[in-house]
């Protein structure tokens, strides 16, 4: 039953790289950029029904070096554009992003001067979620896409 | 102001009050006072705003300023339009008093003296269309960025703003 089975004779083989992605996918703390309407859903996303705890990202972190994931949820002006771009180059490496809703995708329903149309402007997005706004649902997935892709990454470096 | 006009008018006791004592006081001054949508507008000569508003608050009541805002005419002459959303709380009336600018150097007499709530009202009318306020204390943009060089609800401005206008922030930022 549970890790002893899998275990077996008390160790088991891996590589480094599936070992680190594994703790750090499912420990991918989000940075709550929560900017209009969206951030409520996000809301919904980090509570008890939807649940965000069942993949280690329950941690809202308000601190950005505390912060592995940014959540961009809702329209971006552009001159929060500024302080959003700030937030981003705080948090440490490795890092990802997703732009939660249409707004933060495409500037969405704000097509007009003020507004950035679409925050993969000035961020390097991982993941874009459509709806206005999304479903909890909807982020749960991109945070498995998130996952998805940080378990597909090499970041040990063997010194030869 | 034609008479006549002021008699078509629907008014309740106290807006037919401010439109009489308006007459009798600035005959000379007021332009037009009609209704739509069951408002009254009175449009006043520009120059005469400050005396105009200060008797709207100290003899009729008018102590709410409840917005300002402009707006572009696109028309030839007077381009540009300033109204003064105006709210008396123990009659319960509400007014609008417009006033009119010319295109080129569009600038009015500041109302800050008279309601402090004017002061953001006016820097987001100088913001969105360039309407200068003679005297404001403190005449900033409001909404858009300090260096922002248009004035994007005037309707010569494009929707989606002029490309490159606005700074994006860095996106290779400085690092050792």
């Amino acid at each position: 039953m549970g890790i002893e089975s899998a275990l077996g004779k008390g160790y088991l083989t891996t590589r480094m790289d599936t070992l680190v992605n594994w703790a750090r996918s499912n420990a991918a703390w989000p940075m709550p950029m929560g900017l209009a309407c969206c951030a409520i859903e996000m809301m919904a996303f980090a509570g008890p029904r939807y649940d965000a705890a069942r993949f280690g990202s329950e941690v809202m972190r308000f601190s950005p070096r505390q912060a592995d994931v940014m959540i961009v949820a809702g329209w971006c002006t552009y001159k929060m554009s500024h302080a959003i771009r700030r937030i981003w180059d705080q948090m440490p490496d490795p890092k990802w992003c997703i732009a939660m809703g249409a707004c933060a995708s495409t500037g969405g329903m704000h097509r007009c001067y003020g507004v950035v149309q679409g925050c993969d402007n000035f961020l390097p997005v991982d993941a874009y979620i459509s709806g206005c706004p999304p479903r909890p649902d909807a982020v749960l997935h991109a945070l498995m896409k998130i996952q998805d892709k940080i378990k597909t990454e090499h970041s040990i470096m063997l010194d030869t | 102001m034609t008479p006549d006009l002021s008699m078509s008018l629907e008014l309740s006791e106290h807006l037919q009050k401010t439109v009489d004592h308006l007459s009798e006081n600035f005959s000379d001054k007021l332009v037009h006072v009609y209704q739509s949508s069951g408002d009254t507008f009175i449009v006043v000569d520009a120059d005469s705003i400050l005396e105009i508003s200060k008797y709207l608050k100290e003899e009729l009541h008018y102590i709410f300023l409840s917005d300002v805002f402009g707006i572009d005419r696109y028309t030839s002459d007077e381009r540009f339009e300033v109204v003064y959303n105006l709210l008396s709380l123990k009659h319960r009336q509400r007014v609008f008093v417009k006033i009119r600018c010319e295109e080129e150097n569009p600038e009015v007499h500041s109302v800050v003296p008279i309601w402090k709530a004017a002061n953001w009202f006016e820097r987001e009318v100088y913001d969105m269309f360039g309407v200068y306020f003679r005297n404001h204390p403190d005449l900033r943009r409001i909404y858009m960025p300090e260096d922002f060089e248009y004035f994007p609800l005037r309707k010569e401005f494009p929707l989606l703003g002029i490309p490159g206008s606005i700074e994006l922030p860095s996106t290779t930022p400085d690092t050792d």
